[in-house]
């Protein structure tokens, strides 16, 4: 039997602190690199997207690198490559964040940058058509162009659920892509970019007192507003298997994917935390249920992965969310077969319970992943942003290789027992290029 | 409300190397081992000089490595690393054969281990090569309905002609015809710890990881084979490529420039005058194509090296109803870098960029990992990050004007266009000579 290793886990020191205009503010010193991480989340993503406006939330990330109070459009770009780092911004379910990384003398100038859009992005209408252009280039690339382009993110969502901030394109349509205005972007940002809707955070090579000092002096004048009420998005389970199947002309090979709700990841993080588990004890490797059954076994299929989060971000995500299982298949394959088979294995792992050792395996496994993301500054910056933003628990970081550690065989069998057919969404691509 | 001011920049520290050791063991194996004690891990890198490997079987072969050994099957492999919180996958690039995982610190031991064991004693058990064939096969199916993977074949093959860097995935039938017995020749064959590097980065004792290593690693032994693969013929500049992907939304344009080894005087110079013009998002061809005129998501621009040869390599996708003028502004911006001199702010922005990177590529286990294997494999070592910082802080503008000169002219460039050859032909010939070839 496979020896196994005691859990280890992080001790980042972490300091929370609120502005007096309600911005709250995550700091995480560690000394070991000369670097630095910021990170500001925005309580606002695609689940908040009026209708008519699929795609603004993502829309909007954009304005928000093209210029603002006291920076002309490129600015941005330029001061953070030009201090030698780098930056991005993504667009979630139910965030949206901004962040950088650079060399730690770079530090003032990032919560300078930070600042100044948190006062106000430049909305104009060039800078409105520019970006609405690029993100068209982005679902080309990322959608049209692509063999499988969108799946499951995009496919499934609409399939599982039934009212629009669950189900919608969070990429959008170009129609409403192209209908929006200046004015909707104003009020987004009224709206949803205050910065008592927002959370900062520091990770890396400080001193905790003199990056207080710098973020007192450069947010500390951001005017007060409050963060909006943020509405429910819960819906009811389903009540009867879901299907759907769509033509991907540009695909070679099928390919299927399958979702089930799962416990609401914040109000009942105990009876959630079983089912990141149990997505990685049917698909981590080549020792996990599913890939042992399916790809290597029958050879049904040719790749199977799993997770928690339409975007893979199970710790970052609200209710509703689901534990999802795809799986792209050879040539001919079949996608009711593969569904019969992963049906199978549920069961199985419900009415015969873990092999010896094969809990443990898995979860040490996941800590390793847990650990190496927290080792880069903005794998702690990022999710601890989250983390306080929604759980006002950014030391949850530290805290997960234990809590998973401590998940029990049980609990894990007792996950699996309700991934019943009944409850499951399942979309199928065709694929429609000549083989 | 008064206008705010920028803060300065404190300025750097001066660069500090991590702790590390290094021994060429006596079957001719190097070890590397770096100490980054930040997270309870260990990143392990391995890389195998495989040049000249028949490309199919090369393939095949690494997606199979780990598939069995005389006493353990595949499951075992995975559940005996996993139960050390590790992870092993191989993979293949035209030099080299490249295996990368990691693990829980305590681990690394048992890691090294489960490595001998798939190195030395491999079994490419006949089912699980079938399936891995299977699988394979599938994959470059679906990488072949990838513009991008449609685009860089295009790209290579007018890059390289007949040299072996022309075609580095192989064909599906090239991979069904594989045989387990040809996987077990070529393993026994090429599969050699003479001249082969392994490193090793985390929370360590650097000599007492590398005593682990060779404790695990000694074992494996072999002559080396000589993989040499001839210097890479210079580009020749011709008319443009246009591959047909009827259909396509988007066409994928792609350019290959001349570029210099890592060592060469040439090196730092160029790599900024690649960073002025297109290698980085506040850089003049992005600023253009994207923030000015709104043509595409994500162009960007890399040196690529390899060990025979490096280029200089364009990519954007662009829509296709702006293909012509994508190229026109492509054609622009290479022309102002080679004949006019940068600004000086522009250059100092682009210095501080690439210094700042380097820093920020060590800062994490495995960005260190990456770097000291990728340098390793061409004889380099990490004060290498020194060396070239120091050449970077000491390029010119003068230098710098010059060698974009004589390398990123736009008479010099291999320029190919994936995409609907019925709609982008006309406004390509326009700018170039067309020449059209299926996809």
């Amino acid at each position: 039997m496979a020896r196994t290793l005691k859990i280890p886990a992080t001790k980042y020191p972490i300091e929370r602190l609120t502005l007096d205009n309600g911005l709250r503010v995550v700091l995480a010193p560690d000394r070991s690199a000369p670097v630095v991480g910021v990170a500001v989340v925005y309580d606002v993503g695609i689940r908040s997207e009026p209708q008519g406006r699929t795609g603004f939330a993502h829309l909007f990330e954009h304005l928000m690198f093209q210029g603002s109070e006291n920076l002309e459009k490129l600015a941005h770009f330029r001061h953070v490559q030009g201090a030698g780092g780098s930056f991005n911004g993504s667009t979630h379910l139910d965030y949206t964040d901004y962040f950088e990384v650079l060399p730690a003398g770079a530090l003032e100038r990032a919560l300078f940058l930070e600042a100044d859009r948190m006062r106000g992005p430049r909305l104009t209408e060039e800078n409105l058509r520019n970006q609405v252009d690029v993100v068209k280039e982005e679902i080309r690339v990322n959608v049209l162009n692509r063999p499988y382009g969108g799946f499951p993110w995009l496919k499934l969502p609409p399939v599982m659920f039934s009212t629009f901030p669950n189900e919608h394109d969070g990429y959008g349509s170009f129609e409403d892509l192209e209908s929006a205005t200046v004015a909707d972007a104003q009020e987004f940002f009224q709206r949803y970019y205050a910065c008592g809707n927002a959370v900062l955070s520091v990770a890396g090579d400080f001193d905790v007192a003199k990056a207080t000092a710098m973020i007192e002096r450069h947010f500390g004048d951001v005017p007060a507003r409050p963060a909006p009420p943020r509405p429910d998005f819960d819906e009811p389970d389903l009540s009867g298997e879901r299907r759907e199947a769509y033509t991907d002309r540009l695909a070679p090979l099928p390919a299927v994917a399958s979702g089930w709700r799962v416990p609401d990841p914040i109000g009942d993080f105990a009876a959630y935390l079983p089912y990141v588990v149990l997505a990685e004890v049917l698909t981590d490797g080549d020792a996990s249920r599913l890939v042992e059954r399916l790809v290597q076994r029958d050879r049904t299929a040719t790749n199977v992965g799993g997770y928690i989060g339409f975007m893979g971000d199970e710790y970052q995500v609200r209710n509703p969310t689901a534990m999802l299982l795809q799986a792209h298949l050879p040539p001919g394959g079949d996608a009711d077969k593969v569904l019969r088979t992963v049906d199978e294995e549920l069961d199985r792992l419900a009415s015969e319970g873990l092999r010896p050792g094969e809990l443990a395996r898995t979860q040490a496994r996941m800590a390793t992943h847990l650990l190496r993301d927290t080792d880069a500054v903005l794998g702690r910056a990022l999710p601890m942003a989250v983390l306080e933003q929604q759980r006002g628990r950014p030391e949850l970081l530290n805290e997960l290789p234990r809590l998973v550690g401590q998940v029990t065989e049980a609990q894990v069998v007792a996950a699996a027992a309700t991934l019943r057919p009944e409850r499951r969404a399942t979309v199928e691509v065709v694929p429609g290029a000549a083989q | 409300m008064s206008a705010k001011t920028l803060p300065d920049l404190m300025p750097d520290a001066q660069l500090k190397l991590p702790r590390q050791a290094e021994r060429t063991l006596d079957n001719g194996l190097t070890v590397i081992a770096i100490r980054r004690a930040a997270v309870p891990l260990v990143e392990v890198r391995l890389r195998v000089p495989f040049g000249r490997a028949p490309l199919a079987r090369a393939t095949l072969l690494s997606q199979a490595l780990f598939t069995g050994t005389g006493t353990m099957s595949s499951v075992e492999i995975a559940a005996e690393l996993q139960a050390v919180g590790g992870g092993l996958a191989a993979g293949l690039d035209p030099d080299r054969l490249l295996v990368t995982g990691n693990a829980l610190a305590g681990g690394l031991e048992r890691t090294l281990e489960i490595l001998a064991g798939v190195l030395t004693d491999p079994a490419y058990p006949a089912e699980e090569v079938a399936t891995e064939r299977e699988r394979l096969v599938d994959h470059i199916q679906v990488a072949q309905s990838q513009p991008a993977h449609l685009a860089r074949t295009a790209l290579l093959k007018r890059m390289y002609g007949r040299h072996p860097y022309a075609v580095q995935t192989p064909e599906p039938e090239q991979v069904r015809g594989v045989r387990p017995a040809q996987l077990r020749a070529l393993h026994a064959d090429r599969v050699r710890p003479d001249g082969a590097t392994l490193v090793l980065v985390g929370d360590l004792n650097p000599e007492k990881a590398i005593d682990a290593a060779e404790k695990a690693l000694g074992g494996w032994i072999g002559p080396g084979r000589d993989g040499t693969i001839a210097a890479v013929p210079p580009l020749e500049p011709g008319p443009l490529l246009l591959a047909d992907r009827p259909g396509s939304v988007q066409s994928s344009l792609r350019m290959a420039l001349p570029a210099v080894p890592r060592t060469h005087p040439d090196s730092a110079p160029l790599q900024l005058a690649n960073l002025v013009f297109g290698g980085y998002f506040s850089s003049r061809w992005v600023e253009n194509i994207r923030e000015d005129k709104g043509y595409t998501y994500g162009p960007h621009t890399s040196i690529e090296h390899f060990v025979a040869g490096s280029a200089l390599i364009v990519a954007a996708e662009v829509a296709t109803e702006v293909t012509g003028p994508a190229l026109l502004e492509t054609l622009y911006e290479l022309g102002r870098i080679a004949s006019l001199p940068p600004g000086e702010e522009e250059l100092e922005q682009a210095r501080r960029y690439a210094l700042g990177t380097l820093r920020l590529g060590m800062s994490t286990q495995a960005g260190l990992a990456g770097l000291a294997s990728m340098y390793a494999s061409f004889g380099l070592r990490l004060d290498y990050l020194r060396e070239h910082s120091a050449a970077l802080a000491a390029a010119t503008r003068e230098q710098v004007a010059e060698v974009a000169s004589r390398y990123l002219a736009p008479s010099l460039a291999v320029t190919v266009v994936l995409g609907d050859a019925d709609k982008v032909a006309a406004p390509l010939a326009a700018l170039t000579p067309v020449e059209r070839s299926d996809a």
